[in-house]
């Protein structure tokens, strides 16, 4: 099989985020490999490795669209096993909304070739829109798989579970096919020293829109069909009164809900 | 004047808050039209013409439910065009989000999620990063697509009810070809408290619980809450995961959010920390969580919860 997994290189939310750049763009120092796009690597990797790995022609393909410093989320998921990096990287990219990158994503998937799936996390943990994979599916004119809580693939067919709030459902599909997948799909491995020393014998192909086709006017600000006009912070939240319990704390906790009309 | 369509995904037998959201908001912008997927019962039809809807769509085949997504997104694009359509919003369900998302494609239009107020002109305004930033945006394309967050309009009626002109819409051939097939349906049982996402109220709990949410659920009910719960507590089976709250569950900001037994690391703070006041029980004086409560307890869930609800209860009569 060959497998594409998008990977995105995020700021990390342990810290504060700021959207400090360019059109109210996120500042993306101290940025990692999204967490929910491990999520899609390891689904990926559980697949590859039921039908014999790399040694069998199975292939894992970390994609990540950004600047320079995305190149990290790609060598992390060598790491963790992919068995090549692809890092689309091009200036005329920043900037990109939703719609833009979408179509930067669709023709980078296109020049890799025939790809049996390409699978995403859930959201990206700092846009965190989950529009992506839709867009992606709709542009590739592949089949759509989202939010899959399982997913098996059976010759050219797969099929995934969907938890909604009101009922689940069981989807099937015809590969190749775009699939998002969330959190509760497997528990992601880290990577191990082995994997570490392994991935940097690891190829990376760097693309630009040139090498993908893809007119520079089409994506980033100016082939955006979205425009950020203004960004505030909010204020921080402050703590308010902080009780120790002494047996009655029930009862203030009531006495303060009614003080706030909250009853 | 802009026409506005509003997108309605099987209603059942009445309109849900959200989507009467939906049309009061459509009727602020201008003149508002609805594309229905889903049987037409009296009662929704009843309430599309109080809320002065001017057309009902309905799609011309019955089967867009047996689908993911990208035919129903092949119907609403039908019917945007067929409306002359400006704005189309929709309601903000994971669903909801991605039919937008193709929709756009299909349309070349912009699309804004997680919006919560939207001006005349289609700006929308959404709170972003877990709600360290609030962002107005604004579609560039001539079609603007919206997806609302529940709880952000008042529904309110037309000053003037109308009684809606029916139209029927032809389904693009071909759209379900390379759509994935929906092959089962289970419904879940429903536990008879309000939508979490929906929900003025929520109570949640975490790792504190210990396994036990007795006291939340008492808690919630005697307030008429939703329960959420935090990923340590649904990880762990004690409760489902649907009613997750945070980074990788639901995101809330309801009137009131009762914290019970959750450090409230970052994850979790970005699903709730929007919530207009926040009350957090914990044993650990030290737990993060209440760096942002607005009424913090130092104590023990297990006496607190029960003694809220008991005096709560006594409160009510």
């Amino acid at each position: 099989m060959k497998i594409v997994v998008l990977v995105k290189h995020v700021p990390d939310a342990q810290f504060d985020r700021h959207l400090n750049g360019e059109g109210f763009t996120t500042d993306r120092d101290e940025s990692i490999l999204s967490e929910l796009d491990e999520y899609a690597l390891e689904a990926a990797l559980q697949l590859a490795e039921a039908r014999g790995g790399s040694k069998a022609g199975n292939q894992v393909i970390a994609l990540s669209m950004g600047p320079a410093g995305a190149v990290n989320a790609i060598k992390k998921s060598l790491q963790i096993g992919a068995t090549e990096g692809v890092h689309l990287t091009d200036d005329a990219l920043a900037g990109s909304d939703a719609a833009a990158t979408s179509l930067a994503l669709a023709a980078a998937v296109r020049h890799l070739g025939d790809v049996d799936l390409v699978i995403t996390g859930m959201a990206s943990t700092d846009g965190e829109t989950s529009l992506v994979p839709a867009q992606l599916a709709e542009r590739l004119g592949l089949p759509q798989v989202t939010f899959a809580s399982s997913l098996e693939v059976d010759g050219g067919r797969l099929t995934a579970r969907r938890d909604a709030d009101t009922s689940s459902e069981t989807v099937e599909a015809t590969l190749p096919a775009v699939v998002s997948v969330t959190d509760q799909i497997n528990e992601p491995r880290y990577p191990n020293f082995k994997g570490i020393i392994a991935a940097k014998r690891k190829s990376i192909t760097t693309l630009s829109l040139a090498d993908i086709g893809v007119d520079p006017a089409q994506v980033g600000f100016s082939g955006s069909w979205t425009t950020v006009t203004n960004a505030e912070q909010r204020p921080p939240r402050t703590a308010g009164t902080i009780i120790t319990d002494e047996g009655d704390a029930g009862i203030k906790l009531v006495d303060f809900l009614a003080a706030q009309k909250l009853l | 004047m802009a026409k506005v369509l509003v997108f309605i995904d099987n209603p059942g037998a009445s309109l849900k808050k959200s989507s009467l959201e939906l049309l009061t908001l459509a009727r602020s912008l201008g003149e508002s039209a609805v594309a229905l997927n889903g049987e037409l019962s009296d009662g929704v039809a009843a309430a599309f013409g109080e809320y002065g809807v001017g057309t009902v769509i309905r799609p011309s085949t019955d089967d867009l439910d047996d689908f993911l997504v990208a035919p129903k997104a092949a119907y609403l694009a039908a019917a945007a065009e067929a409306a002359g359509a400006g704005i189309v919003l929709l309601d903000n369900s994971p669903e909801g989000k991605e039919i937008a998302a193709r929709l756009g494609i299909r349309l070349n239009a912009g699309v804004i999620t997680d919006v919560v107020a939207v001006d005349a002109d289609g700006t929308g305004h959404k709170s972003v990063l877990a709600g360290s930033y609030n962002t107005a945006c604004k579609a560039t394309t001539p079609v603007s697509v919206l997806t609302l967050k529940a709880n952000n309009v008042t529904p309110e009626p037309a000053a003037a009810p109308t009684t809606p002109e029916a139209a029927t819409v032809e389904v693009p051939a071909g759209s379900s070809t390379a759509a994935a097939r929906i092959t089962a349906r289970e419904q879940k049982v429903a536990t008879g408290r309000p939508d979490l996402t929906d929900a003025r109220i929520v109570v949640a709990g975490g790792r504190g619980m210990d396994g036990d949410f007795g006291p939340v659920e008492e808690l919630a009910d005697a307030l008429g809450a939703a329960v959420g719960a935090s990923r340590a507590a649904t990880d762990a089976g004690w409760i489902s995961h649907d009613a997750q709250v945070g980074q990788t569950g639901k995101t809330v900001s309801p009137q009131l959010y009762i914290s019970a037994g959750i450090s409230g690391a970052i994850q979790q703070k970005a699903g709730m920390q929007t919530s207009k006041v926040i009350v957090a029980i914990n044993k650990d004086a030290e737990s993060p969580v209440f760096e942002i409560a607005d009424f913090g307890i130092v104590g023990d869930v297990f006496d607190v919860l029960p003694q809220a609800a008991a005096e709560i209860k006594k409160r009510k009569g």
